[in-house]
């Protein structure tokens, strides 16, 4: 088994409204996948459609080697799953609620919880209606890091609450689990969490992917950004082929390239000899404005 | 100028009332409409029936002689101040409608105050330009508007049916300022407490105290003189006497008592913040125990089934202690026979009874088990059934705990009332319980229903209210209405066997039984099938 997700040509509409779009998505087993989108491209649809909670009008979709539709709840004891919106129960408190995920799910590491709440700094004996949004989000991450036995995590938009110094204890936490071998599916909003976690990533918009790769494979198809101060003025860089928004001045020039393109123009460079020079990659940011820059530029056209 | 003026002394503390009522009306643009119309027409048209069943003065006089003497009549409708028309409407239906409007009154006073603090929605509204004091006031404003409707209805339509305008007058102010009276209970129990329902719970409680102490005090007494009926704002409600020598002052009174509450409310909210309270919730354990989806349902309903279990007990004690004096009181009017006769019972009176009373407490337990199949559909939309069926729990399984609570909870509480029938009456325990028993099928058959729309037809869900509403009011007004029998089959009650007394008849009770499993089981291959609402 290589993938513990493949999904091929995924459709699903809810009355005229085309929820996914021929959505394709691959996480090898053992990754942590990023999944990116703009809010309504798709992602906790696709989710859903995994879980087996909806099903799919049409396409491939394979969990875990089995079908998340037909063989939902034998899946389901190999997957954690937190919501991107946690509703708790108004009566029952956080660590209740804890124990009632873990146990439908086939059981907790009662050493691992007790760590895990430590390590969020969550108040277990709270009732769910006084959990602020970022505590309920612990109850359920807690839950599902703690649970036994689970190769596939799923997690959509899990961190959009927490702090920054929860945020860093979830990384850590994520990063665990791959080291015990476990999947993750990240769906996420927040890019330099993916950046820093992700092994490889799928970029959807309107239900469609639009990208999907590692993040090596994706900055080489975006561009890169060069300042340099040069001994002499520049010559013959604008004629280049994948150079973008040439702006000369004096001996200074800054420019962008396309990044597979860069060899070229860093001769070109070095042949007014280069005095000092700064390159940028280009940030999962700017990767992912590009795409979703474009779906307003569309939204606005019409 | 004035205005701004008091505006600037408060700091502008009302700030946005006006706007907030508006927004209150148009939220229960539907609700508070029905509530009004059926309160004021249960009571307008009790003219028309009380005046067709005693057409005569005499009829009048001893009836009214009869009713007063029975103190279990006494205890749950009170005192005849008064033989007339008029003072048998207010005796007939005066408290009842008076508890109708304080249980409306305090739902909508909640409702607007601390639901919206409880849901969060406040905090929004609170943070534009809205007064410290402008939700409760426009919550307690909206009860307002509502009673007086219902003060304006009754006494518009007693007035043209007894002509007795002062009377109509009393009657109605009465009804409409108890029901202000637990709008100001239900201000202080929302400042008190962080929960909506447990605030509306706490309001419930003094109605339904204030119910108790004036039953207990007029079940010993015939005219209202007890301390116990005193202690109560129904009893003060009840000793307005309208169409007896009106006690105007008594009004005052309960409206003064309506004020200090929504003053006390005032200070109370005035004095914490927003979404907090004086009642501070407890922690709970740190550890759960819950371990099964059929566990989280029976923790989620256990509370529900308990207060229904109770209620059912003691509705069966009172009806069953009323079935010995029925004989009395029927005995010497023809029409009243008959009407009884109608109302679904055969002729020997207790056991008519009997089954008249084990008919309608089947009914109400309809209403429990809609509810509690709705539960399924309220952890849905709520997003909380999301997380336990992506554990390893399939629909079904998750669906059958619910089920399992709302259909067996429905014996369970026949048995009860059964039970309590028994206990009351004093004799019969296996015939009334039997009897109670025959009623499930038909109950079953609306849970039926329910998990019908709920599995294939979501969206529709709530519409089972609907149906379980119309077959409670053919059951209830049907027979009084002479409505032709096509119309009445259309309630599963409408097919049962009236027992005790009548025949029992296996073919009904299998078909309804039959009819109950294909509905639920159609609702679950629905429910297997469909999406999980997003």
């Amino acid at each position: 088994m290589t993938d513990a997700i493949s999904v091929a040509g995924l459709h699903k509409s809810f009355g005229r409204t085309h929820a996914l779009d021929g959505l394709d998505l691959t996480v090898r087993t053992g990754e942590v996948h990023g999944f990116l989108g703009p809010n309504g491209s798709g992602k906790s649809t696709t989710i859903r459609v995994l879980l087996g909670l909806l099903r799919a009008d049409s396409g491939d979709v394979t969990l875990l080697d089995g079908d998340p539709w037909q063989d939902a709840v034998a899946l389901h004891r190999r997957i954690a799953y937190v919501p991107g919106d946690v509703t708790l129960w108004r009566n029952l408190s956080g660590g209740e609620v804890i124990d009632l995920y873990g146990k439908l799910r086939g059981g907790l590491d009662a050493g691992r919880r007790a760590e895990l709440i430590a390590r969020f700094e969550l108040d277990p004996t709270k009732k769910g209606r006084t959990y602020s949004k970022g505590n309920r989000q612990k109850v359920a991450l807690v839950a599902a890091f703690a649970a036994r036995d689970v190769d596939l995590l799923i997690l959509d938009e899990p961190t959009s609450g927490l702090d920054p110094l929860m945020e860093s204890v979830f990384q850590r936490c994520v990063e665990e689990a791959r080291d015990e071998g476990r999947t993750v599916l990240l769906s996420s909003h927040i890019l330099s969490e993916v950046e820093t976690l992700c092994d490889r990533v799928s970029i959807i918009r309107q239900g469609r992917t639009v990208e999907s790769g590692s993040l090596a494979e994706l900055r080489h198809l975006t561009r890169t950004s060069i300042t340099a101060e040069l001994a002499s003025p520049p010559n013959g860089i604008a004629g280049l082929p994948g150079v973008h928004d040439v702006d000369v001045q004096g001996n200074r020039v800054r420019l962008q390239v396309d990044t597979d393109k860069l060899d070229a123009v860093l001769g070109a460079l070095t042949a007014s000899g280069v005095r000092s020079l700064t390159s940028t990659p280009p940030t999962l940011e700017e990767l992912f404005m590009r795409h979703y820059g474009e779906d307003r530029e569309e939204v606005l056209a019409r | 100028m004035t205005a701004l003026t008091v505006t600037r002394a408060q700091g502008g503390q009302l700030t946005a009332t006006g706007t907030l009522l508006r927004f209150a009306l148009r939220r229960d643009r539907v609700m508070l409409p029905v509530w009004v119309l059926v309160l004021g027409a249960m009571v307008s048209s009790g003219a028309n029936t009380l005046g067709a069943l005693y057409a005569t003065e005499a009829e009048r006089t001893q009836a009214a002689a009869t009713m007063a003497s029975n103190g279990t009549l006494r205890a749950l409708y009170g005192p005849v101040f008064d033989p007339s028309l008029g003072g048998l409407v207010a005796w007939r239906f005066g408290t009842f409608a008076a508890l109708l409007a304080g249980a409306m009154s305090l739902v909508v006073v909640v409702r607007h105050t601390r639901d919206e603090e409880e849901s969060g929605r406040q905090e929004l509204l609170s943070a534009a330009r809205v007064g410290r004091h402008a939700p409760l006031a426009a919550a307690l404003l909206a009860a307002l508007i509502a009673n007086t409707a219902v003060a304006v209805i009754v006494t518009g339509a007693l007035t043209s049916a007894t002509g007795d305008a002062a009377g109509s007058l009393a009657l109605g102010l009465t009804i409409a300022v108890s029901g202000m009276f637990f709008a100001g209970t239900a201000a202080v129990t929302a400042q008190l407490t962080e929960s909506a329902r447990f605030a509306k719970g706490l309001a419930a409680a003094v109605l339904g105290a204030a119910f108790a102490l004036r039953a207990a005090g007029d079940a010993g007494t015939a005219d209202g003189s007890s301390v116990l009926t005193w202690v109560s704002p129904l009893g003060w409600a009840e000793n307005v006497r309208p169409y007896a020598d009106e006690r105007w002052w008594l009004l005052a009174v309960l409206a003064a008592a309506a004020l200090a509450q929504a003053g006390a409310a005032r200070v109370l909210s005035g004095r914490r913040d927003v979404g907090m309270s004086f009642l501070p919730a407890r922690p709970g354990p740190a550890v759960g125990r819950l371990t099964t989806a059929y566990g989280l349902a029976w923790r989620l309903q256990r509370g529900a089934v308990a207060g229904w279990t109770l209620g059912f007990l003691a509705a069966g004690v009172l009806f069953g202690g009323m079935t010995s004096d029925v004989g009395d009181l029927v005995g010497g009017n023809e029409q009243t026979r008959e009407i009884f006769r109608r109302m679904g019972g055969q002729e020997a009176m207790s056991d008519a009874f009997l089954a008249a009373m084990v008919g309608i407490l089947g009914m109400v337990a309809a209403l429990y088990v809609a509810g509690s199949v709705l539960r399924l559909h309220g952890e849905e939309t709520s997003q909380r059934a999301e997380p336990v069926l992506a554990g390893a729990v399939g629909r079904l399984r998750w669906a059958a705990g619910h089920l399992a609570i709302a259909f067996g909870g429905a014996v369970v509480l026949m048995v009860v009332a059964g039970l309590g029938l028994a206990i009351g009456y004093g004799q019969g325990l296996g015939p009334i319980v039997a009897a109670a028993l025959v009623q499930v099928p038909a109950v079953w058959v609306l849970g039926g229903v329910t998990v019908f729309l709920y599995g294939l037809f979501p969206r529709a869900a709530v519409g089972s209210w609907g149906v379980v509403g119309l077959c409670l009011l053919l059951g209830w007004i049907g027979p009084a209405l002479d409505l032709p029998e096509a119309v009445l089959d259309v309630s599963p009650f409408g097919h049962l066997p009236k027992v005790p007394g009548a025949e029992m008849e296996w073919g009904a009770v299998g078909v309804l039984l039959a009819l109950a499993v294909a509905l639920v089981g159609a609702g679950l291959v629905g429910l297997r099938r469909r999406d999980v609402a997003v």
